[in-house]
């Protein structure tokens, strides 16, 4: 039989023929979406050496994949948006005081863009190929590279005066070195150091100000289902009980007490909120199945607060991260899913 | 809510294209391609030769092994030519073409109003000789169905009236026209088996489906009939059983390891027919649907029908047609010519407009988001399966358990990468043995 010149267009393909809405690109763009209230914070705190650090790095991961794309004759998918996404996650988890010529400080955002998109994520393949967080590595490179640089925090002035602001500590910084009594006597009080977290005024990187705008851009990704509650309630679960039960500390003696800590300050300080919601949860690093997801959860709170009460550095969301992201693939393997029926061919068996 | 299982999707449902137009006769071709392989199992031998006349119903092909069924002229006419013609799946099959002499002679039926009273194994031989098989799709052989070996008994039927795939209208149609037939042949099924308890599960986004079988129903002991929740793949027989008794088939295992046997709708229906009437299975319900066809129908259609021939009759193809699925959106095949035969497990054809066609060649890496794995029916990780075969690891797919997959499709639905996944299954499947 004749084939008509329309059955010679059909067109055959395996099924399913229909498929949903979803793309990588929207997902992106989405969880960039979600990250804009934290900048905006950011912005209005640091003024506007803020913004440059983080256009910085923007446009340098931009920039670098689709250099290397090129360079490679791989299809350039800057356009998918993960690569703005890596800049600014990267930019959100700098110290403004990097927009600086006078000492030049202007290569360290750019250095670490760089590491982040084509160490971290093209030389390994791409989106989809990395082991880590690719704005955590940038991150790292930056902090063990360049140590002093990484922790000039300015001041937080929400009167845009950002040129020659003062430099202090972070929170977690004086928390660290000098406790929580001092911690509480430069904020006045409690009610006080706990509202200006919530609402951003304290020294800190640029995106982790503002706990109540990363709470907004949170909630977003969960309604979205961008995100799932897995590995934020895992992690910061984690976080807070091992602070309550560890994170206490007898003024006078400066011996721990056990059951003393004070888990709500360890949540809205540092980058804990910021790496709960939007670093561990990259889909790339993070384990698959949903039950790997809480262990790797609770892993990440776990190192978090062993760095922050035991180790060197105040901050541990990052190195927490990055060390669970190693363990992601062995935890899918080992929560390898269970296949429909199978509990109850045990249960027979017995 | 209606009763459910875990993961599964929500596609748009499009039933709204054809769900209020009635089951219309086809218009009976003048040539029937009729295949002797429409099921799962062996192909049937050949009994008729060429030039020979045949009366509709007349048996042309007898079942070659246990796992087979036989297959009847679906019109009066001459035998023009036995050979190998293309089926659905472009697969060439030996097939019996019959020219329609227009007579619509039936050969001799045997019908028996008091069918309930046949022994059970009369009720099977009547359903074994009408060539019935899986009318959902699957098109397995219903005798062999019905034929549990004696240390799986079982004590449940099932009629799967979930028509999960979108689209699709052919069982809700039979529920609303049918629904006393479809019962009765439920009963049949009860009693070949000799069990006391039949369900018939339907999605809840068919409220009169539900009204009219439940009505029809009414007063038979030990008939349910179950709401179910609207998602796909609710009619896969493993889910629909876990829905409506809670009881989960393991891996690779059968219906019958829990004591469940299910039949589609249709083949309930055409079950009725064959006991009652003595019709071997000559004609189904087809669905002709889609934003590409002019005007979509359920028609009932003489197995054998060209596909073209149906498409004509719904006021043929709008102009920028990309794609003619046979079956439903999720799981059917996507033809590559028209000129294919409606067959006993052809539920529907969907003509996709080229807009509506998701084009896969540019789809990108995995991301690891997890959706397949939420969705998966089975618990599988599909990321993990796609991965491996994409890479050639086939041996290493079998550890995720290459073989519990079905191909529902749930996982390359709802990838946002929009990877091929069920192709890349199939092919770990064809490459190495489970």
């Amino acid at each position: 039989m004749e084939m008509t010149e329309r059955e010679q267009r059909l067109i055959v393909a395996v099924s399913p023929h229909v498929k949903s809405e979803e793309s990588v690109s929207r997902i992106m763009w989405s969880v960039n979406l979600s990250l804009l209230p934290a900048l905006v914070m950011g912005v209005y705190f640091f003024g506007p050496k803020a913004a440059l650090v983080t256009a910085l790095c923007v446009i340098t991961a931009v920039l670098s994949e689709y250099l290397f794309e090129r360079a490679l004759k791989r299809k350039v998918t800057v356009g998918d948006g993960s690569a703005v996404l890596t800049g600014l996650l990267l930019g959100l988890n700098l110290p403004a005081s990097l927009w600086s010529f006078h000492p030049f400080t202007v290569h360290v955002p750019i250095i670490g863009s760089f590491v982040a998109v084509v160490i971290t994520k093209q030389l390994f393949g791409g989106l989809g190929y990395n082991i880590f967080n690719p704005a955590l590595i940038g991150r790292a490179f930056l902090l063990i590279s360049f140590p002093k640089l990484m922790t000039i925090w300015i001041q937080p002035t929400a009167a845009f005066l950002g040129m020659d602001a003062k430099t202090t500590a972070t929170p977690l910084g004086i928390l660290k070195e000098e406790g929580v009594g001092k911690l509480v006597e430069v904020f006045g009080d409690k009610m006080n150091l706990y509202t200006q977290l919530l609402v951003g005024h304290r020294a800190g990187s640029i995106g982790e100000t503002s706990a109540i705008a990363l709470l907004i851009g949170a909630l977003f990704l969960l309604f979205k289902r961008y995100i799932t509650w897995h590995i934020p309630v895992s992690f910061l679960g984690t976080a807070a009980l091992l602070a309550w039960v560890f994170g206490g500390k007898d003024p006078q003696t400066g011996t721990m007490l056990f059951f003393a800590g004070d888990p709500i300050l360890h949540l809205i300080s540092g980058g804990m909120l910021l790496g709960a919601f939007f670093m561990a949860t990259d889909y790339v690093t993070c384990p698959t199945v949903r039950k790997g997801q809480i262990v790797f959860g609770i892993g990440c709170g776990a190192l978090t607060m062993l760095i922050r009460l035991k180790g060197g550095y105040p901050e541990g969301v990052m190195f927490a991260i990055l060390i669970m992201n190693c363990f992601a693939p062995i935890i899918d393997r080992g929560f390898k899913s269970k296949v429909f029926g199978a509990v109850k061919v045990k249960e027979t068996k017995k | 809510m209606g009763l459910t299982f875990r993961g599964g999707i929500h596609p748009p449902d499009k039933k709204e294209l054809a769900k209020d137009r009635p089951i219309a006769e086809a218009h009976v071709p003048k040539r029937v391609v009729v295949p002797l392989s429409q099921h799962v199992g062996a192909p049937c031998k050949p009994v008729v030769s060429i030039n020979q006349e045949v009366k509709k119903g007349e048996l042309i092909g007898e079942p070659a092994g246990f796992v087979s069924s036989p297959v009847h002229a679906s019109v009066s006419g001459k035998v023009s030519a036995i050979g190998e013609f293309p089926n659905a799946m472009g697969r060439m099959v030996t097939s019996v073409v019959i020219e329609n002499d227009g007579k619509e002679e039936w050969t001799a039926l045997r019908d028996h109003p008091d069918y309930l009273s046949l022994s059970p194994e009369e009720l099977k031989e009547k359903i074994k000789t009408a060539g019935i098989v899986g009318l959902g799709g699957a098109a397995f052989p219903t005798a062999v169905k019905l034929s549990p070996p004696k240390e799986k008994p079982v004590d449940t039927v099932i009629i799967n009236g979930a028509e999960c795939e979108p689209y699709l209208t052919a069982d809700y149609r039979l529920m609303i026209e049918k629904p006393r037939e479809v019962i009765e042949g439920l009963k049949i099924l009860m009693k070949v088996l000799g069990v006391k308890r039949g369900f018939v599960g339907i999605e809840d986004n068919k409220p009169d489906a539900i009204a009219k079988m439940k009505e029809a129903a009414q007063g038979e002991p030990g008939i349910e009939v179950c709401a179910l929740e609207v998602k796909y793949p609710q009619g896969a027989e493993k889910m629909l059983i876990k829905a409506t008794t809670g009881r989960e088939v393991p891996p690779r295992g059968l219906p019958m390891d829990v004591k469940v046997v299910v039949q589609n709708v249709g083949t309930a229906f055409a079950v009725y027919e064959a006991v009652r009437y003595g019709k071997p299975l000559i004609e189904r319900v087809v669905t002709v649907t889609g934003e590409g066809i002019q005007n979509p129908s359920n028609l009932m259609a003489r197995i054998g029908t060209l596909v073209s021939e149906l498409v004509k009759e719904c006021g043929g193809l709008k102009d920028g047609m990309g794609k003619v699925v046979a079956g439903g959106p999720m799981m059917g095949f996507a033809l590559s010519s028209l000129d294919v035969p409606v067959t006993k497990g052809t539920s529907g054809i969907l003509v996709i407009p080229e807009e509506g066609v998701v084009h896969a060649e540019d789809f990108a890496p995995c991301i690891r988001c997890g959706r397949c794995v939420d969705v998966c029916p089975m618990g599988l990780m599909p990321s993990m399966l796609s991965v491996l075969s994409e890479k050639g690891r086939y041996e290493e797919a079998k550890e995720y358990h290459l073989f519990d997959c079905f191909e529902c499709g749930s996982c390359a639905f709802v990838c946002p990468s929009k990877r091929p996944i069920v192709q890349l299954v199939r092919l770990a499947k064809s490459m190495t043995k489970p």
